[in-house]
């Protein structure tokens, strides 16, 4: 039986390493296991519904269109640690003058890439919320890896550098990125403060469809929950992968994105591609 | 019975320290102190303290409730099952190819990679004599642009000169040689038996200068260099190519460096210039040294594996065969070392100088036979492979 295939995005040369890895990993147990790589994840998300592959390794977003167009039918079986919880933080140069979300109005703020959920389209559809909507400001896009959902942090890091140049006046990113911008020398210590924080959201997950082997993917979300940080061969892997340990799916953490795709239009309500300028 | 005492609550005050300026040591020192599972109460003054708290949390498998950490599993991981590489002091017998790079005595994380070591045996390259060599070695080293009066003034005759310079060509090549052999083995021995890496990368080094300081003496005087022979080069090679730790380092260290030592004392001694004295007189003590190591190795591969033995007079014999139709030594380094002991082109300078060179292949084969028989062969033994030695000294 199997194997189980498993759709990925290739945003980076690692991302050989790890599959390569978990499948050899996964053959030493008796459990055959393949992956296909996408260069994006709309065709990666199509490929899931399409019945090419069995599971997707999911952006946020990725599962918020395979929601739509699997019309609910899709479920989230597994997911990373570090995928759960995560918020975004919009920043401002500390000595900026601007101490409020109010004093945005008018102002450029920085962005990942158009497709990004953590710097992008999160924090501006909070600003939003807050009273700034993205036609008070001049939303600054930082285009790396469009397609890719914000997985190349060169987007983000983009958007912190323009802040520090001065060629904007906020920029939007992952809370854990600033702490790595400060510790890397980007964003220096003490030169930005943070004016607002998104409420905590999930971030990736695997995502199947109907139609999906049920005893093939219980097995794989069974061997995933089983991987132990102590194990010397898998982690390595994890620590590519960005993880310490893999947890059981949940979809309650993806409510701000789905808004934010409703405010832009991003996707309509079948999970067709509606955003304006979006070439993945 | 009494319940369990609960432990206090552990608190960190970060002060001002941020995450972004090394605030995660005190964090995850307090973690440390505390079971997985337990909290840890975070204070601080940094804006963005409970940002980055989560974030760091996050990243490393804790939990975060803030103002608390609930310390993760993951913590320590790579120490747990980490296997120590020896003891400080404890030399294994065999060392891992997985313990790699490591400092002896280091934790190895499992799941790194193996490394091709092949010399990693103990009683192959092991000798008790070796790390005290080793510091004798290091307090040793000289400045070849001080240690020697390169500006001494002396006047040679043209003949004498060229004498020297000849001598000067074959002992660069024949250093070259006992540099490029301990380094093939040198990057082959596991790093665990650091002490017999440590002293053939000064000898290695040694060489080097003692190449620098030959090849300068050579050019001192703006003479052209000497003959290169095809059968000392042949010679050279045998010992390049041999890929035995034991017989490479017997033939150039116990035979052909032992031989050297009576050949840089005749130098030495009989000088025809300043610089030639000296830097024949820096070269001696190191190839003493090299040879004290080279000895104090043998005996101890041959305490343990006497079988070597008869593989050691293999190899002299088979050498000797490979170089059965070579001319031996350079008949022009022969006639120059005449030419310098002579140090005149008189014939009574060099009838004077022939016998100081018979005397000195005299002295060259009983030293042999002595550092043959101090490894266990008998004197008729020593005395067969002493003389079926290369007539190209080294």
């Amino acid at each position: 039986m199997g194997p189980l295939v498993m759709g990925a995005v290739a945003y980076d040369p690692k991302v050989v390493t790890i599959w390569d890895g978990f499948r050899e990993w996964f053959a030493g147990r008796d459990f055959a296991f393949d992956y296909v790589l996408y260069s994006n994840y709309e065709r990666q998300v199509e490929a899931l519904l399409a019945g090419h592959v069995d599971v997707a390794w999911n952006s946020p977003l990725a599962w918020v269109r395979a929601a739509r167009m699997g019309r609910g039918d899709v479920r989230s079986v597994a997911m990373r640690d570090s995928d759960c919880d995560l918020t975004s933080v919009v920043v401002v140069r500390a000595d900026s003058g601007i101490e409020t979300v109010a004093d945005l109005d008018g102002r450029t703020v920085a962005v990942g890439a158009v497709d990004s959920p953590q710097a992008t389209l999160i924090p501006l559809s909070h600003l939003g919320s807050l009273g700034v909507g993205s036609g008070d400001v001049v939303v600054q896009y930082h285009d790396v890896g469009v397609g890719k959902h914000g997985d190349h942090i060169g987007g983000e890091r983009d958007a912190a550098r323009a802040l520090m140049a001065g060629a904007a006046d906020a920029a939007c990113m992952i809370d854990g990125n600033h702490l790595l911008f400060g510790v890397e020398g980007t964003l220096p210590v003490g030169s930005t403060r943070i004016l607002a924080q998104t409420p905590p959201y999930d971030h990736c997950n695997f995502t199947v469809a109907t139609g999906a082997p049920a005893e093939l993917v219980d097995r794989f979300v069974a061997l995933l929950l089983d991987m132990s940080y102590d194990d010397p061969d898998v982690r390595p892997l994890l620590d590519l992968e960005g993880l310490k340990a893999w947890r059981e799916g949940r979809t309650s953490g993806y409510a701000q994105l789905e808004r934010a795709v409703e405010e832009v239009g991003f996707y309509d309500g079948a999970g067709s591609v509606t955003a304006r300028g979006y070439r993945p | 019975m009494t319940a369990p005492a609960a432990s206090p609550p552990v608190a960190i005050d970060l002060e001002d320290l941020g995450l972004d300026q090394g605030g995660h040591l005190l964090l995850k020192r307090a973690l440390a102190s505390v079971g997985v599972g337990a909290r840890v109460e975070v204070r601080g003054r940094a804006p963005e303290l409970a940002v980055h708290v989560r974030a760091w949390c996050r990243a490393h498998g804790h939990g975060f409730e803030w103002p608390y950490v609930v310390r993760g599993p993951a913590e320590g991981a790579p120490r747990r099952g980490a296997e120590p590489a020896g003891g400080a002091k404890t030399v294994v017998d065999r060392a891992p190819a997985t313990w790699g790079l490591a400092a002896r005595g280091a934790l190895v994380e499992p799941g790194g990679p193996a490394f091709a070591f092949p010399l990693d045996e103990k009683q192959a390259v092991w000798t008790e004599a070796a790390a005290g060599i080793y510091r004798q070695a290091v307090a040793s080293q000289w400045d070849p642009a001080t240690a020697v009066d390169w500006d001494a003034p002396f006047e040679l005759p043209d003949e004498v000169e060229a004498a020297v310079v000849q001598v000067m060509t074959y002992l660069v090549e024949n250093e070259n040689a006992a540099l490029v052999v301990p380094a093939r083995f040198l990057t082959r021995i596991h790093p665990h038996f650091r002490e017999v890496v440590g002293v053939l990368a000064v000898q290695v080094a040694d060489e080097a200068r003692h190449v620098e300081v030959f090849t300068r003496r050579a050019e001192l005087r703006g003479a052209p260099m000497g003959l290169s022979s095809a059968g000392g080069q042949a010679s050279l090679l045998t010992l390049v190519e041999e890929p035995d730790f034991a017989l490479a380092h017997f033939m150039l260290s116990v035979l052909g460096e032992g031989t050297f030592l009576s050949l840089l004392s005749f130098l030495e001694r009989f000088a025809p210039d300043p610089v030639t004295r000296q830097v024949t007189h820096l070269a001696l003590a190191d190839e003493a040294r090299h040879v004290a190591f080279g000895m104090a190795h043998l005996e101890s591969v041959l305490a343990s594996d006497p079988g070597l033995r008869p593989k050691l007079a293999t190899a002299v014999h088979r050498r000797h065969d490979v170089l059965a139709h070579t001319a031996g030594l350079n008949a022009e380094v022969f006639d120059a070392l005449v030419v310098l002991a002579a140090g005149a082109f008189t014939p009574a300078a060099i009838a004077a100088g022939f016998t100081r060179v018979q005397a000195l292949e005299a002295d060259m084969d009983e030293g042999r036979r002595r550092r043959l028989v101090k490894l266990g062969f008998s004197a008729e033994e020593a005395a067969e492979l002493a003389e079926l030695h290369t007539r190209n000294f080294m």
